[in-house]
């Protein structure tokens, strides 16, 4: 079954309609300690949350769950804006094209000595693909959930949701495990002291629209979108040089409007063009701005809005409110929690950060109505963002049941009012910080969520359904179905392939999976259901005339 | 299912209210406010609450959530 319902309707991803359906999808980055080891080395600490949760699916389901990534898709230096960047040039952590290596003693450290199951498996893992189709890893020197493909907003938030799912029981095997120190995962951006970590969002839009201008529009929504976004931040500045409040975790890492890089020189508009897809039809539209959002209102905007004005383009429809020094505009909105800044654009109008969504929303409804209404999702999406830019545009504050930003300072604020606190009160900082812990004992969020203070948009029974089981309407379920019926021959898989290992073959049984859209359990489930074992499983696949792309 | 901001409602035509019956999520609704004297309460209660949960030592455990880069 598919936790958030009914499958999509496949007319709403037709790209003809007005609709914030597309193939999207999620990666966070989780920061993460063990308090009582300060000098622990964080890829360490990292490949013991993945070998920490293989750890739980073997003890539950009695199989490996270890796969190795295929890399041979991956390509992080190629541009949309039509060139590679040279190997040499790159910084060494935009090669994420090559797996990552443990030294032996660091292995040492990873593998437990013995726990209640007897020792990990011997083999060290930096990678996993999991039964719901998403990816966990070690991605630099933190532990990186990758969502599973997903068809609208609300199942991103959904498998998003899953993802922290995941990272709880990490850190509950870890605590639980003799030998081994607690670790903690925060689902935030950046350590307040000079280094930031990324939440990305993936969105697949044809490669016919041109890139130049893809760019062009989205620079002055995503200046913008912080105001419904943002997950609020106690600091100023990438080196928490001022005290103060900012609306967004990542504004202030910023420092170019277009670029290809993830890590250093962080671009407005990111231009890798690694589409994991038919690079001939498809783009992927890498979105590194957004911040790690606890809220699911926050999360559901973030990608609903996006989406919708990717729609817009689709259509050629889009407004092009250029800002004059975006970069500068970007940090300044989000260092004005009041919303009054006023934004300089090039026309010589001078508007505020909620002006300049309400541009974009205008036109959305616009679109709507030329096309005599939007699906019913699309359509929510468009009144949740109309009614909180008129609550934002009122006070602020009425907006905390809703955006992390807006909870998170309600907080901070009656901290201040009780205690008298000055902005860089440690305990302000530390609200901030246990706001993304994911411990629910711990975190500020779980604490306001389960008071009912703030609006849940999908239940824990989902959530737990979406850890184990895939989308049912993208590629995701072939690979999940395949990692979870048939765990010991598959030995490989990527966004967009499996790599079977079978005894009566000699040689590796590579399936593409470049169609985002197929592999769905509308074409696929008989397949599995018919099939006794991987053997025949491949058999039958390999039969068909196109017999390396799943169906 | 109607959507539902509680503090806003009618400000903006919620379209097509009667049909939207799958993929849109269910918002149950928290209770209002009330009157300033519950939500004084309400917020010494919450403060209550999170002062249990803070970690000792705010100064010392923020020093040490030190990160590497990411992307």
């Amino acid at each position: 079954m598919t936790p958030a319902g009914p499958p999509t309707d496949p007319s709403v991803l037709d790209p003809e309609r007005f609709s914030a359906h597309r193939v999207m999808g999620t990666e966070t980055e989780y920061g993460i300690i063990a308090p009582s080891i300060p000098d622990a080395n964080a890829t360490i600490l990292s490949s013991q949350v993945v070998n920490a949760y293989a750890a739980t699916l073997r003890e539950g389901l009695g199989n490996l769950a270890g796969t190795r990534w295929d890399y041979t898709d991956e390509a992080p230096l190629a541009d949309a804006r039509g060139w590679h960047q040279a190997r040499h040039s790159a910084d060494p952590s935009q090669l994420t094209d090559t797996p990552p290596v443990l030294t032996a003693e660091q292995v040492a450290m990873v593998d437990p000595p013995l726990d209640d199951v007897g020792p990990l498996d011997s083999a060290v893992l930096m990678n996993l693909v999991l039964n719901n189709g998403a990816r966990l890893y070690v991605d630099h020197a933190h532990p990186e959930y990758s969502s599973p493909e997903v068809t609208n907003p609300l199942d991103a938030v959904l498998w998003d949701r899953a993802g922290d799912a995941v990272a709880l029981t990490a850190m509950r095997r870890i605590a639980a495990t003799p030998g081994f120190a607690p670790v903690h995962l925060y689902k935030n951006n950046t350590d307040n002291k000079s280094v930031s970590y990324g939440s990305h969002e993936n969105y697949l839009v044809p490669r016919s629209v041109p890139f130049h201008h893809l760019a062009a529009v989205l620079i002055p929504f995503f200046v913008t979108r912080q105001t419904l976004c943002g997950s609020g931040r106690v600091g100023i500045g990438a080196f928490n040089q001022a005290p103060g409040f900012q609306l967004s975790q990542r504004a202030d890492f910023f420092e170019n409007e277009i670029g290809l890089e993830t890590t250093v020189r962080r671009p407005i508009i990111n231009t890798r063009d690694e589409p994991h897809a038919v690079a001939e039809k498809y783009r992927r539209l890498h979105v590194i701005i957004g911040d790690a959002n606890l809220s699911e209102t926050s999360n559901y905007l973030k990608m609903g809005t996006t989406s919708l004005v990717l729609s817009l383009i689709d259509r050629q429809n889009a407004p092009v409110p250029e800002i004059h020094d975006p970069v500068r505009e970007l940090q300044a909105v989000s260092h004005d929690p009041t919303l009054k800044h006023r934004v300089r654009l090039v026309d010589g109008r001078s508007v505020t950060a909620l002006d300049v969504q309400e541009m974009y929303l205008d036109a959305c409804l616009r679109e709507s109505d030329r096309q005599g209404g939007t699906d019913p999702q699309s359509a929510d999406l468009l009144h949740r963002w109309g009614s909180l830019i008129d609550v934002l545009r009122g006070n602020p504050l009425d907006a905390a049941g809703q955006l992390d930003w807006v909870a998170k300072l309600k907080v901070l604020e009656a901290y201040r009012s009780r205690d008298g606190m000055a902005w860089d009160d440690p305990r302000l900082a530390l609200v901030d910080l246990q706001y993304s812990d994911l411990r629910p004992e711990k975190s500020i969020y779980h604490r306001l969520s389960a008071r009912g203070d703030i609006d849940r948009l999908v239940n824990d029974e989902q959530v737990s359904a979406a850890v184990s089981n895939p989308p049912e309407d993208t590629r995701a379920y072939f690979r999940g179905h395949c990692i979870s019926s048939f765990p010991r021959e598959v030995v490989g898989a990527s966004w967009d392939s499996i790599i079977f290992e079978l005894p009566s073959q000699r040689r590796l049984q590579r399936i593409q999976t470049r169609e985002p859209l197929r592999g769905t359990a509308a074409l696929t489930r008989e397949l599995f259901a018919a099939s006794a074992d991987a053997e025949e499983f491949v058999s039958r696949l390999l039969s068909r005339p196109q017999s390396n792309m799943a169906p | 299912m109607a959507t539902q901001d509680r503090r806003n409602t009618g400000s903006r035509p919620a379209e097509q209210d009667e049909e939207q019956d799958t993929g849109v999520p269910d918002t149950s609704g928290a209770p209002e406010g009330g009157t300033p004297t519950a939500q004084t309460q309400g917020v010494d209660d919450l403060l209550d609450e999170i002062d249990g949960v803070l970690e000792s030592n705010a100064e010392e455990f923020v020093r040490g959530f030190v990160q590497k880069g990411g992307q």
